[in-house]
């Protein structure tokens, strides 16, 4: 990073710290009743407090769980599934348009059916983020397998390469990038449901944490709750963004 | 092409006629499934009701009322940190930091500060919206070809009319794609609403349905909610080919 660019970014956290002097001068003034709008200073000592009993740290854990779980679930099985559609003509035609029917339902739609198979339980959680998060990942493999440069199938079909080790060793590696693109998708679609499922099953975790506070008009526990959940959808991506980066070096090399 | 979109049948009919025959032979007594003749009889009861409908009014009401403020608050935004370079480095840590707050953690703020109903519905769905309106009118309006501003500066336009008649038609395709992506944000954030906790719309009676054990009625509304999003998404579709033609392509990703 240059000067200059290192002088832009000082600059703009001063913006964001005039924004939350701002913030705090509302709340001084009580412009907004303190019962729904804390100060950061209060947020602030919910989150320390929080953490300091551990309290904080169960819940972060309870959400991080739940997401991991049904986001690794979901990227196992669709890409196994997404392998098995778009290596396939047959399957291509006869289920891709099924799929591309579904695409637009929005997912949170399926817990009450999850809730009436499952009950209000982890499983159906588990469920439910697996469920939605599956989407985007099974269908950019889809999608990355039927862009894979038509050439390497046909030295694959030279080589008498057998379906798994084209699959392996010429679709998975070209569709990388558009799979690790749908797994990043999958990751704020598995942080939400994660939430939702939280506050409608009552399971262990932020998002229980949040409506807690909020039932209880517990404000500065609420907003910590809120920032905390923002600080994880944050370093999820980004971490996320450096995995692609580490795992794509290879391709940005070739180009 | 009719011959493909027969095979795109296939499978679908085959899936429904199997479990129709499926829960008939076994006299299907179940909390959460029903044959799908069942499905298709509880929707045209909800249709003869009118319950259905009013349920469809509310969710769209909230999703396009969020949808518009959240597209206008999104558009002035990405618009101004377009233009002006300054004020988007200024803005760029405030912007990241609120950004990767999923909307649905605002449910409990906003249900404390509005209370359930619309209102606190619609501001859930326009926070969801601004952010991909913003990102993408922003860059459009960076890629606006520099000729263009020359033009504008060169006829002395003031501000205003620089920005409608200039920047605003050259970013409008990539506007509307800006568009099309946040409408299907906003149904899905509004049923979700709905479905954790708002009881309004589409989502509650879904949760209704099945807190009253009616698998049928269940299934009725996912299947009317798939139906929802897969119209809105084709309608938007559609109505970007018309009006834009390939010119939305160079914008869009997918």
């Amino acid at each position: 990073m240059n000067r200059a660019a290192l002088l832009w970014r000082v600059a703009s956290f001063a913006v964001a710290a005039g924004f939350i002097a701002l913030w705090q001068l509302i709340a001084n003034l009580k412009l907004v009743s303190p019962v729904f709008l804390p100060g950061p200073d209060r947020a602030w000592a919910s989150l320390v407090r929080g953490f300091s009993s551990g309290d904080l740290w169960s819940k972060l854990a309870g959400t991080l769980e739940h997401m991991a779980y049904g986001w690794l679930a979901a990227s196992i099985a669709g890409i196994a599934i997404g392998a098995i559609i778009g290596s396939s003509r047959t399957m291509r035609t006869y289920v891709a348009p099924s799929l591309e029917f579904l695409r637009p339902l929005p997912v949170s739609a399926i817990i009450p059916v999850a809730i009436a198979m499952l009950g209000l339980t982890q499983a159906m959680a588990l469920f439910v983020i697996a469920f939605g998060a599956i989407w985007p990942i099974m269908l950019a493999t889809v999608h990355g397998f039927g862009a894979v440069e038509p050439r390497l199938y046909e030295v694959a079909r030279s080589l008498q390469m057998s379906r798994l080790a084209v699959i392996f060793k010429i679709a998975l590696p070209s569709a990388s990038p558009d799979i690790l693109a749908g797994m990043r998708l999958s990751l704020t679609v598995a942080l939400i449901l994660s939430v939702v499922c939280e506050i409608l099953a009552g399971l262990d975790g932020l998002g229980h944490w949040v409506l807690l506070s909020a039932r209880a008009f517990r404000s500065a526990d609420l907003f910590a709750g809120v920032i905390l959940l923002g600080i994880t959808g944050y370093v999820t991506s980004v971490a996320m963004s450096l995995a692609e980066h580490k795992l794509l070096a290879w391709q940005a090399a070739q180009r | 092409m009719t011959a493909n979109s027969a095979k795109a049948l296939v499978l679908p009919l085959a899936v429904l006629a199997a479990f129709e025959v499926w829960a008939r032979a076994t006299h299907l007594q179940s909390d959460s499934l029903a044959p799908p003749s069942e499905i298709v009889m509880a929707l045209f009861g909800a249709f003869a009701d009118l319950s259905i409908l009013a349920a469809t009014r509310d969710t769209l009401f909230s999703t396009f009322a969020g949808l518009a403020i959240g597209t206008i608050i999104g558009l002035a935004l990405g618009i101004a940190f377009g233009i002006f370079d300054t004020l988007n480095r200024l803005m760029e840590v405030t912007v990241e930091a609120i950004r990767p707050i999923p909307s649905i953690a605002l449910l409990p703020i906003a249900l404390i500060a509005l209370g359930f109903g619309y209102r606190m519905e619609i501001v859930i769905v326009a926070f969801a919206c601004v952010w991909p309106v913003l990102i993408l009118s922003r860059a459009a309006v960076r890629s606006i070809e520099p000729r263009l501003m020359e033009v504008a500066r060169a006829l002395r336009l003031p501000p205003a009319q620089r920005v409608w008649k200039i920047i605003v038609p050259a970013a409008l395709p990539r506007i509307f794609v800006a568009f099309r992506l946040s409408a299907g944000i906003a149904l899905i954030v509004a049923v979700t609403v709905e479905i954790a906790i708002n009881p309004l719309g589409l989502g509650a009676g879904i949760m209704l349905a099945q807190q009253a054990l009616r698998p049928d009625l269940m299934l009725a509304y996912l299947v009317w909610i798939g139906a929802i999003g897969y119209a809105l998404n084709v309608l938007l579709v559609v109505a970007q080919n018309r009006l834009f033609g390939r010119a939305a392509l160079s914008g869009d990703g997918a």
